[in-house]
């Protein structure tokens, strides 16, 4: 299973596994979705397990803030991997993706 | 074997690009047809450089060099750009043909080609310090105005949006960016997410972020747009180098629904201050209302993105179409095809063979095996030769070049419309049609069509336009040649042909048969007597080409109005549905798409070769008497065919009516070349020989045998049935 959902601080938090790229991402899409519209108010994203992140995984990480902005809630992503940070380093969306982002040191 | 792949292949590259050059013409630049042109001229020095043909890829170089500085918007094309690149393609023909003939090394025309490397290299010589690359947006850069403001950044800058397709096409945009990465520094990067929709319509495997960059690098221009080679056709890439032009940033502001926003990134990454912004958006207002009603100005701020957003779309769908084409054909060699479809044809004979055999055993369950491999053999027949037919697009797609270089030569205005293109016939007749096809369409712009001021004169709009028609009709294909210029003068042709002893005065003749006159050998050799005189080769030998496919060409024309020229050609030339009928003891087999009725003669009143039917006269012809049958003992009573070629009908008298058949049509040998009532022979299921008929010659036979009867009632006879 590429998500696993449990509870973290009182709300829902989703558990990223494994690749989040073109190939799973439009089941991706549905189930993180949906978890966003049963979350009472906030999600929790969690990113450490993700081992590859492409455009296509991208663009979902910006269409659930959207979307929970749009349903006025909120999405945080925590627990960045490396895999996660470097793609958000490139594309300078640290700032959009609006979460803090533990920089590794010297880089 | 190669060899051909690469001549052919070249042809349609050349087609293309020649299609593409008047796209451009007729339209006005774009980006899609100087890619094309681009595409095809680069493709075919590829392909000659692999086999070493040198002659080719040097003077394919030069074009592309060319094409390629118009593609990087260095150069505009103009009138003269155009006529010139035609000619290069016209050359670069002619080097193909070369090829083909196994003479590669042999310049065709050494100064033609001087003259065309000159006038190429006229183009490449000053070198545009400041360029702006638009791989696929260069109708979106208007911006010709040099307001010679220069920004201070010395960075490069890059404007990527990709296509929605580019991630179903297994293109990631982020390791083209790494990649970028490698070659220089980022120094800002922002992406945009404004194309994202609502999470409903967001399609997750669709791309919706675009980039701008801001990056250093000793690199060049070239390394840079070579790091998005792969992904060029699938996003929109603007390139501006370090101290561009304000006017390119203006460009590039231009193209975004929201100007100021992308102002703002620019200032951002520093590519522009604050106050060269100011600049430019101020800068851009004064053009705007300086050049621009409002009016203007308020369709092109709605209509610029939704401009970008058809270009994506049609390249997105020229990008399936492309797939679909590649699924679609196979290439075939032609004598591999002429193989099956004479093996067809000895199937549908044996098949015959079969079926009579299984009638004379009256075993049923045989007859009845035999009855469906005989449909089966009828598919396999039609199958193999729809295999053959190629839409008539393949003639036509040559006239709009040598319309407008007619036109042009002739000083008169010429507008061509195709219809009809789609339409199929069997490719032997496309090679054999081009040719006379050619002679009248230049028959028509220079005789038909009248001068622009003479159509002024005549009260008609001063441009001429040209038809090419093309539609199935009863088992022809039919082709015309319309011109709306000043139609034939009938008087002039019918004093001509007196004068040429070709009919005697007292002859009345209708209408086409007079314009059928221009078509006689002698005719045509005469100085412009008629206004489709010709150029060296005549009408007639149009005529005698299109007879030889079994073709016939009528003329139909209203002066002052126009001429149209119309072509009947049968549908293949392989194998016909025949009916059989029996003279004697000899079978004949008449095209049965020619068929209309078969009647009882005893039951009708005949004279003099014309049987009264339902009260309209028909002439017909008896078979026994036209090839000096014996009669035979037992009389049957005779039965009349009746058939009909384009708008005219005749009967042939026969002995006895056998039913359909299937023929395969055998060419007759040499001697029997002058037989002009027979168009060929067949072998019958029991091994005989049976003779077609050729119904066109009959009918015309059948209308001109009684010649003692007045001239006048022969042709009144030619009952005209639409």
């Amino acid at each position: 299973m590429p998500i696993s959902e449990q509870t973290r601080d009182g709300h829902p938090l989703a558990l990223l596994m494994g690749g989040f790229t073109i190939f799973e991402i439009a089941e991706l899409k549905d189930a993180l979705l949906h978890a966003l519209h049963m979350a009472p108010d906030t999600l929790e994203i969690d990113l450490s397990g993700v081992e590859e992140l492409d455009t296509s995984g991208v663009q979902v990480l910006l269409l659930l803030k959207q979307e929970a902005a749009r349903l006025q809630k909120s999405v945080h992503y925590s627990r960045h991997s490396p895999a996660v940070l470097a793609v958000i380093d490139l594309l300078n969306l640290a700032g959009t993706l609006g979460d803090p982002v533990l920089m590794p040191n010297g880089s | 074997m190669a060899r051909d792949a690469l001549v052919q292949e070249s042809r349609e590259l050349l087609a293309a690009m020649e299609n593409a050059l008047l796209e451009i013409e007729a339209e006005g630049v774009n980006a899609e047809a100087v890619n094309a042109i681009f595409r095809a001229a680069h493709t075919i020095k590829g392909s000659a450089g692999l086999f070493a043909f040198n002659l080719i890829v040097s003077f394919t170089h030069i074009v592309e060099s060319v094409l390629d500085r118009v593609r990087n918007n260095e150069l505009t094309v103009d009138d003269a750009m155009l006529s010139l690149l035609l000619n290069c393609g016209d050359y670069i023909g002619a080097l193909v043909d070369a090829i083909e003939h196994k003479r590669e090394n042999d310049e065709p025309n050494i100064a033609r080609r001087t003259e065309l490397e000159n006038a190429l290299n006229a183009y490449l010589e000053p070198p545009a310090t400041t360029v702006t690359v638009t791989a696929a947006e260069a109708e979106e850069s208007p911006v010709e105005v040099e307001t010679g403001h220069r920004v201070g950044s010395d960075n490069w800058h890059l404007s990527l949006r990709f296509l929605p397709d580019v991630l179903r096409n297994g293109l990631d945009p982020i390791p083209f960016l790494h990649y970028l990465a490698a070659l220089g520094r980022i120094v800002y990067l922002h992406t945009l997410t404004d194309a994202m929709p609502v999470a409903e319509l967001m399609d997750a495997e669709s791309c919706y972020l675009g980039f701008e960059i801001d990056f250093q690098t000793e690199a060049d221009r070239k390394t840079i747009e070579g790091v998005f080679e792969f992904v060029r056709d699938d996003a929109h890439i603007r390139i501006l180098p370090p101290h561009s032009k304000i006017d390119e940033y203006i460009g590039l502001i231009n193209t975004m629904p929201d100007p100021g926003r992308l102002g703002e990134i620019l200032v951002a990454g520093g590519a522009l201050t604050q106050h060269e912004l100011e600049q430019v958006l101020s800068e851009q207002q004064e053009k705007a209302i300086g050049q621009k009603p409002i009016g203007a100005l308020l369709v092109e701020h709605q209509v610029v993105p939704e401009a970008v957003v058809t270009a994506a779309l049609s390249r997105q769908k020229q990008h399936e179409d492309k797939k679909a084409h590649e699924q679609k054909f196979i290439k075939v060699e032609v004598s591999k095809l002429d193989a099956l479809i004479d093996l067809v044809g000895e199937l549908v004979i044996a098949g015959a063979a079969a079926t009579v055999v299984a009638q004379r055993k009256k075993d049923s369950t045989f007859e009845e095996a035999s009855q469906t491999i005989s449909t089966l053999v009828e598919h396999i027949r039609d199958a193999a030769l729809t295999l053959r037919m190629v839409p008539i697009g393949e003639v036509f797609q040559r006239f709009p070049r040598v319309v407008r270089d007619i036109s042009r030569e002739l000083g008169k205005e010429i507008e061509l419309v195709v219809t009809g293109a789609d339409t199929e016939l069997d490719k032997s007749m496309v090679e054999k049609l081009s040719d006379p096809l050619m002679h009248i369409v230049r028959n028509a712009m220079d005789h038909g069509i009248e001068a622009t001021d003479a159509r002024v004169v005549a009260g008609k709009s001063p441009g001429g336009t040209l038809r090419l028609n093309a539609y199935h009709e009863s088992g022809s294909v039919v082709i015309e040649v319309s011109d709306d210029g000043r139609g034939l003068n009938r008087e002039r042709i019918l004093s001509k042909a007196i004068e040429r002893g070709l009919v005697s005065p007292d002859q009345i003749l209708t209408e086409s048969e007079i314009y059928r006159l221009i078509f006689e050998a002698g005719f045509s050799t005469a100085e412009q007597v008629t206004n489709l005189s010709g150029r060296g080769v005549g009408m007639d030998v149009v005529k005698k080409n299109i007879e030889s496919l079994r073709g016939d060409v009528e003329i139909l024309s209203v002066e002052g109005q126009g001429t149209t020229v119309r072509i009947r050609l049968p549908l293949t030339l392989a194998i016909i549905d025949g009916f059989q009928v029996m003279v004697s003891d000899a079978v004949f087999v008449i095209p049965l798409e020619m068929v209309i009725e078969c009647v009882d003669l005893s039951s009708h009143e005949a004279r003099h070769n014309i049987v009264k039917l339902r009260g309209e006269p028909l002439p017909f012809v008896r078979l026994r008497e036209l090839f000096e049958l014996p009669l035979l003992q037992h009389s049957e009573r005779e039965s009349l065919v009746v058939v009909q070629y384009g708008q005219q009908r005749a009967g042939l008298v026969v002995d006895r009516l056998l039913g359909e058949f299937q023929a395969v049509i055998k060419p007759l040998g040499e001697l029997f070349q002058n037989t002009k009532t027979l168009s060929g022979s067949t072998i019958l299921g029991d091994g005989r020989v049976a003779l077609i008929l050729d119904v066109a010659h009959l009918i015309q036979q059948a209308s001109h045998l009684p010649t003692h009867l007045p001239a006048s009632k022969t042709a009144g006879l030619l009952s005209n049935q639409k």
